[in-house]
């Protein structure tokens, strides 16, 4: 399992090791189990979801009776044939499983068939005769923010007057910023398998990174009480947030189908239906009026942010309030006022991904940032390291937490030092001025993500550790497996305590009837919550193993050691096993749970303050780009980047997050470009029409590092940093970049009008009108 | 006729009567044989979870082609050995040095994509050195990952690409050889399934004979077009006619007056010869689709589909190509820009096929170079695709053709901007009003891929970089580089 050889003094596998992923081998080796490869039932029926063809409708009428009739249909459902609730949301109760008389975005949820084969269900669905009445779409951020049409009521954070202070200030700049969504396209699309058991019972297998959430759903559909509902998964093929709410739908039809006909049921969705019909990162309309002094110090902002949530609340409310708990990012923002309005369109209803809305919100923020340097003619990272947050006053964020834990400075030091910035920024210019078709820019840009679920009661965790008579050990816990390396990491915290090589430890699906109540594997938390929660358990056992040492042996506890796959007890040394093995004859529970639950967090929604965060995670990257001005076409030719996981559980998965997720930000700021087209039908719905980064997209030259400073001053697990999200972020240094280089185009007077995807069409048209003269993106100085 | 296809997989021969012709690999495997390590990952050939390799005896050895199983259909098996992830390891489960790479690289994250690169890893393990000018990122640019930013996967290419110990595979070559001659295709095939009838000629006569009986029968030969009818706009054919076995269709030629290629020619062996002889086609090729796909696409089947945003019509079109169709015992040629008629139609009567393309050679005073633009660098359909050609007669231009893609609804050149140049010296200004006349040649539509004004800038801007770099200006291109990033 991993690189390091056996020896008395070291376990294989402990913290800080990089171990390697649980399934690699299984992964090669195709051998690695998805929900579409857990052999299913002979009789096993297969379930296909018809959709709305339009945006905004009522239907008028909906007769399934030629669906019903034709070949190979089992049963059809419909809104009329749940017996529980028709809702599958996370929170809101707006999500129906199926419509019901109304639709409000094209690819909703209609009826569902179940056939004897997928073909057979398809077909079939495709006789239903559904008349429709067409009602207005509101399709855009900008027509919804038009009609003022909103989900939830607007929310405001403040932070001094900023209203006073953007009077009072020496510069003032207004503009306004669009940021693209991002569809997640994890590889397995959604995915869930139906078991009816008797009693009425049913065990759903399901791609899902919040198995208690599908649980819960298909409870209430079913209307029957949580503890009939088992949802169980080994793993995912990628989740990003795209599984955190979404599989509901998918696992509440085959559940209802196979309690209704008494036979499996099986969903598997196609690339076209999943894009179609699931949520995707919001895409984000953002208006700002800074004041800032003539170094560029900014004095006070006020930001309005507005979200496309879509047709349903989803978790849209969480969602937005991170897009403003990062509006500020890294810099201190002495008056501020951040209004957020979650705008309902007729799309899919938009949905976690990785960052949760942060993204969004820093990515304005460090837009900001680059007026302010235009404006003055400043360097952006002088204007970046002035802005940072600093010693009290200066520490204190919107949303009223004090930044006690902040290191952005000594990493920017460290990154402008080890990337060479200043010589490749005079290099660069001097190249562009003699350039006239191909232009090179650069950008550093930081990040300070924040660390816990903002909805706080989130933040707990379970774990089951069984210790078995021959000393192999079963792990359980409430965190999915999506590939980020959690099941290792979290098997490392559990070979760590009882001192025995990890291949001792059988990770085993996660499953809610050996974990209850859990929270989604999201919010980057799964080894800080579950790392802890395991440790819990493993230390309860070891407590008891002492215990029983101690009687046994007549020794004192501190005469109990746990070393190397063996125990010290007094004078003699006993392997692990022996020791459960005495204590197992000595009737001994082996067996236990292990609960956490994050400590110092409160928040007031409705004053917008508190502490949200435990802690922040850091880090910083500076991109080079290259530009081609004909054409737009642009690559990141090299990035540096230092980030900061405190002390690594596991460096190899930790760099193999930095990289995953730098990437997908390069993707969602570049060619991951969607698009709708008229009537609300997304035209970008399969990878020929949807671009994510391929291989010869990565940076020609790349150079991650782990900040060798890192420590959490929090007492995570084994003082390490959650990293699934925060790496996301240093993407924004290439649309930065980007910027930098068509800014060259104009010499460098105007922040080019030039909005996220920076696709080539979008870069060739802010080229263009630089060329032409026009004004500028943004307001004019004042 | 052969009513049975048999292919090896998993080192026995297998036969399938009576399967329905539409279904593809990828459902087979994961059918009868319960082969579940190749994944759907998109069921359009462009995300690679699918990839499985197909080897069969060329020039003395076995030749190992990467393919989509997604859209490739079960008639294409027969009398190839199919390889899938599950066979890599050996008997005594010992990983392949590719696998082994993976694991030790931390190359797989959440695993889905892995055995399709792990397969294209091994189809770059056994790819002739040679034959391979684009490098590793080539072999990869058809696999998405989504998790691990590639930056492993590339370290495992490299050691696959550099360190080519024997593995079972290539121990095992001879016996296999042995194998596949047992089942070698002799005369043509013919089953039904599902309603569906299937044929796969050997011959050309044979070939033309069936097209004619069945006029509305749907040729199959690389399948990354109609396999998409079927799992994409889930059609069901009456009749197919597979395309793989017509030797006559697969000739490669080349004289001092230019090349003639088959149209079965799959685009992996047409691009070699292609980027010989046009050098200024290579990057377009390279950027076609992805290696998955150019190992069963062929030359013939991207013009035969009439798309307005294939990219080797305004590649051949600039370069005077000419097409040769034959219906029944009777072949006529015609230009290939008089070929596309209008959207979805062409030159092509019911029962006609397509049987082989030329293509003029070039004079040392011609300038020709094709331009390719898209969201992304690999594997993606062009939002505008540009081919110029152009010669100099001492310092004025003596003709000019200049082809478009996605600029109309067929192929098409730009004939007012030809006129501002033919004739004319390159100049600053001649420049400008060449591409400037772009604006009354065209009018793009608008769509996913770009919006009209954008496609009427870009074509005009590439159009002003080739001349540009026709005079011998040093244009740069930011992807130059590109191809051999990785390597």
């Amino acid at each position: 399992m991993s690189d390091a050889a056996p020896t008395r003094d070291t376990v294989v596998g402990a913290v800080r090791s990089s171990l390697r992923h649980d399934s690699a081998q299984l992964h090669v080796t195709g051998q690695a189990r998805y929900i579409d490869d857990i052999p299913a039932p002979a009789d096993c029926l297969h379930v296909f979801i018809a959709t709305s063809a339009r945006a905004h409708a009522i239907i008028r009428s909906l007769d399934l009776a030629p669906v019903r009739g034709a070949p190979g249909v089992v049963c059809v459902l419909g809104a009329d044939d749940i017996p529980g609730a028709n809702d599958v949301s996370p929170v809101a109760g707006d999500d129906p499983l199926f419509a019901d008389g109304k639709v409000e975005f094209l690819g909703q949820s209609l009826f569902a068939v179940a056939a004897e084969t997928l073909p057979q269900a398809r077909r079939a669905a495709a006789l239903a005769v559904i008349d429709y009445k067409d009602l207005d779409a509101v399709l855009s951020v900008d027509e919804a923010m038009a009609k003022k049409q909103f989900l939830m009521p607007s929310r405001q954070m403040r932070l001094g007057d900023s209203a006073r202070a953007l009077k009072a200030a020496a510069n003032r700049l207004k503009g306004r910023f669009y940021v693209g969504g991002q569809e997640h396209f994890y590889l397995e699309g959604m995915a869930s398998l139906a078991l009816p058991l008797e009693d009425g019972d049913v065990h759903v297998y399901c791609s899902s990174q919040h198995p208690s959430e599908v649980q819960h759903n298909v409870a209430r559909v079913l209307d029957v009480p949580l503890n009939s509902v088992t949802v169980e998964l080994r793993r995912m093929g990628g989740g990003f947030g795209g599984k955190e709410s979404q599989p509901a739908l998918f696992a509440a039809a085959v559940a209802l189908v196979a309690r209704t006909t008494g036979r499996a049921a099986k969903i598997c969705l196609d690339r076209d239906d999943d894009m179609t019909m699931t949520g995707k990162r919001h895409d984000f309309r953002i208006d700002y009026d800074v004041g800032f002094d003539d170094e560029g110090r900014i004095e006070a902002i006020d930001y309005v942010l507005a979200a496309r949530c879509g047709y349903s609340a989803d978790l849209s409310a969480a969602i937005v309030d991170r897009a403003m708990f990062h509006a500020d990012n890294c810099y201190y923002l002495k008056n501020a006022t951040i209004t957020a309005h979650c705008c309902k369109t007729n799309t899919v209803s938009n949905t976690a991904f990785r960052g949760f809305g942060g993204p969004q919100g820093m990515i304005a923020m460090e837009r900001v940032i680059d007026e302010i340097a235009m404006a003055l003619g400043r360097d952006p990272l002088d204007i970046r390291k002035r802005n940072f947050y600093g010693r009290s006053p200066r520490d204190v964020t919107p949303y009223h937490m004090s930044v006690e834990d902040n290191v952005i400075g000594e990493i920017v030091e460290q990154l402008e030092a080890s990337s060479d910035y200043a010589r490749r920024r005079e290099d660069i210019r001097a190249y562009n001025a003699a350039s006239p078709y191909h232009k090179k820019g650069l950008a550093l840009t930081p990040v300070k993500f924040g660390i816990s679920f903002t909805t706080s009661h989130l933040n707990q965790a379970g774990a089951l550790v069984h210790v078995y008579k021959d000393g192999s050990v079963h792990l359980n816990h409430g965190g999915t497996e999506m590939g980020q390396g959690l099941f290792s990491k979290i098997a490392q915290v559990v070979a760590e305590e009882f001192q025995i090589d990890v291949d001792n430890i059988k990770i085993t699906s996660t499953t809610t009837g050996k974990v209850p109540n859990t929270s989604a594997t999201a919010a980057s938390s799964g080894s800080d919550l579950n790392g802890m929660a395991a440790r819990a358990a493993a230390r309860t056992i070891k407590e008891r193993l002492i215990g029983f040492a101690c009687e046994k042996y007549n020794v004192k506890k501190s005469d109990v050691a746990f070393l190397p796959n063996r125990v010290r007890v007094g004078n003699q040394e006993i392997p692990f096993p022996d020791l459960v093995n005495e204590g197992y004859m000595a009737r001994i529970s082996l067996s236990s749970t292990g609960f956490y639950r994050t400590p110092k967090i409160h928040y007031d929604r409705e004053k917008a303050q508190g502490r949200p965060f435990y802690y922040f995670a850091y880090g910083a990257a500076v991109s080079e780009v290259s530009v081609d001005v004909l054409t737009g076409e642009n690559r990141v030719t090299r990035v540096d980047i230092l980030h900061d996981v405190g002390q690594s559980l596991n460096p190899a998965l930790d760099l193999g997050q930095i990289e995953g997720g730098f990437i997908q930000g390069m993707g969602w700021l570049t060619t991951e470009e969607l698009h709708w087209d008229g009537e609300g039908r997304l035209t970008t719905h399969a990878p020929s029409t949807y671009k994510i980064p391929a291989l010869s997209d990565r940076p020609l030259d790349y150079r991650a590092a782990i900040w060798p400073g890192g420590k959490n001053r929090e007492a995570t697990i084994y003082r390490s940093k959650a990293v699934g999200e925060p790496p996301l972020m240093l993407a924004i240094s290439v649309f930065n970049a980007l910027c930098d280089a068509v800014a060259s185009v104009g010499d460098y007077k105007k922040l080019p009008d030039l909005h996220a995807p920076a696709t080539p069409e979008h870069v060739l048209m802010a080229i263009t009108k630089l060329q032409n003269g026009d004004a500028a993106r943004s307001g004019s100085r004042s | 006729m052969r009513d049975t296809v048999r292919f090896i997989l998993g080192g026995e021969i297998r036969e399938l009567s009576a399967v329905d012709p539409a279904m593809t690999v990828l459902q087979y495997l994961r059918g009868e044989p319960a082969r579940c390590g190749t994944k759907e990952g998109c069921a359009e050939g462009d995300c690679g979870a699918c990839s499985v390799v197909l080897a069969e005896p060329a020039n003395g050895a076995l030749r190992y082609s990467v393919v989509n199983a997604c859209i490739q259909l079960v008639g294409v098996l027969d009398g190839k050995q199919l390889i899938t992830v599950e066979d890599l390891s050996g008997a005594d489960g010992a990983l392949h040095p590719v696998q082994r790479a993976m694991v030790e690289k931390h190359g797989s994250q959440c695993g889905f994509c892995t055995p399709g690169i792990v397969m294209s890893l091994f189809g770059l393990y056994h790819a002739d050195p040679s034959g391979d000018q684009t490098g590793i990122a080539d072999a990869l640019a058809g696999n998405l990952c989504r998790c691990t930013g590639y930056g492993p996967i590339i370290e495992c290419a490299r050691e696959a690409d550099a360190a080519r110990p024997a593995d079972q595979f290539s121990r095992g070559e001879a016996a296999m050889r042995k194998m596949l001659e047992r089942i070698r295709p002799a005369g043509g095939l013919s089953f039904e399934g599902a309603s569906t009838r299937c044929f796969a000629p050997a011959g050309l006569d044979e070939l033309c004979a069936l097209a004619s009986a069945h006029p509305d029968a749907w040729l199959v030969a690389g399948s990354s077009d109609v396999g998409l009818w079927i799992t994409k706009q889930h059609r069901r054919p009456e009749t197919l006619i597979h395309l793989g076995n017509v030797a006559e269709l697969k000739t490669l030629e080349a004289d001092a007056e230019g090349v003639e290629i088959g149209a079965g020619v799959t685009l992996t062996r047409a691009h070699e010869m292609l980027a010989r002889h046009f050098p200024g086609m290579d990057q377009l090729i390279r950027r076609f689709a992805s290696r998955q796909i150019r190992n069963v696409a062929t030359l013939g089947g991207n013009i035969a589909n009439g798309s307005p945003i294939g990219d080797m019509p305004p590649a051949l079109i600039a370069l005077d190509a000419s097409v040769t169709l034959r219906r029944g015992g009777n072949s006529r040629t015609i230009s290939l820009q008089d070929f596309f008629i209008g959207y979805g139609r062409q030159d092509r009567k019911p029962g006609e096929i397509i049987t082989s393309i030329r293509v003029p050679a070039l004079k040392k005073s011609d300038r020709y170079r094709c331009y390719k633009l898209s969201k992304r660098f690999d594997q993606d359909i062009s939002s505008v695709c540009g081919a110029f050609w152009l010669r100099l007669e001492g310092g004025t231009v003596g003709d000019a053709r200049f082809a478009f893609g996605g600029m109309a609804a067929v192929p098409k050149r730009a004939s007012a901007a030809e006129e501002a140049v033919i004739g004319a010296k390159l100049d600053g200004g001649v420049i400008e009003r060449a591409g400037g006349a772009l604006g009354a040649d065209f009018s793009p539509l608008s769509d996913l891929r770009g919006t009209d004004r954008y496609r009427l800038r870009a074509a005009g801007n590439i159009l002003r970089k080739f001349l540009l770099q026709a005079t011998g200006a040093k244009v740069a291109d930011i992807y130059a580089e590109r191809g051999a990033a990785h390597v």
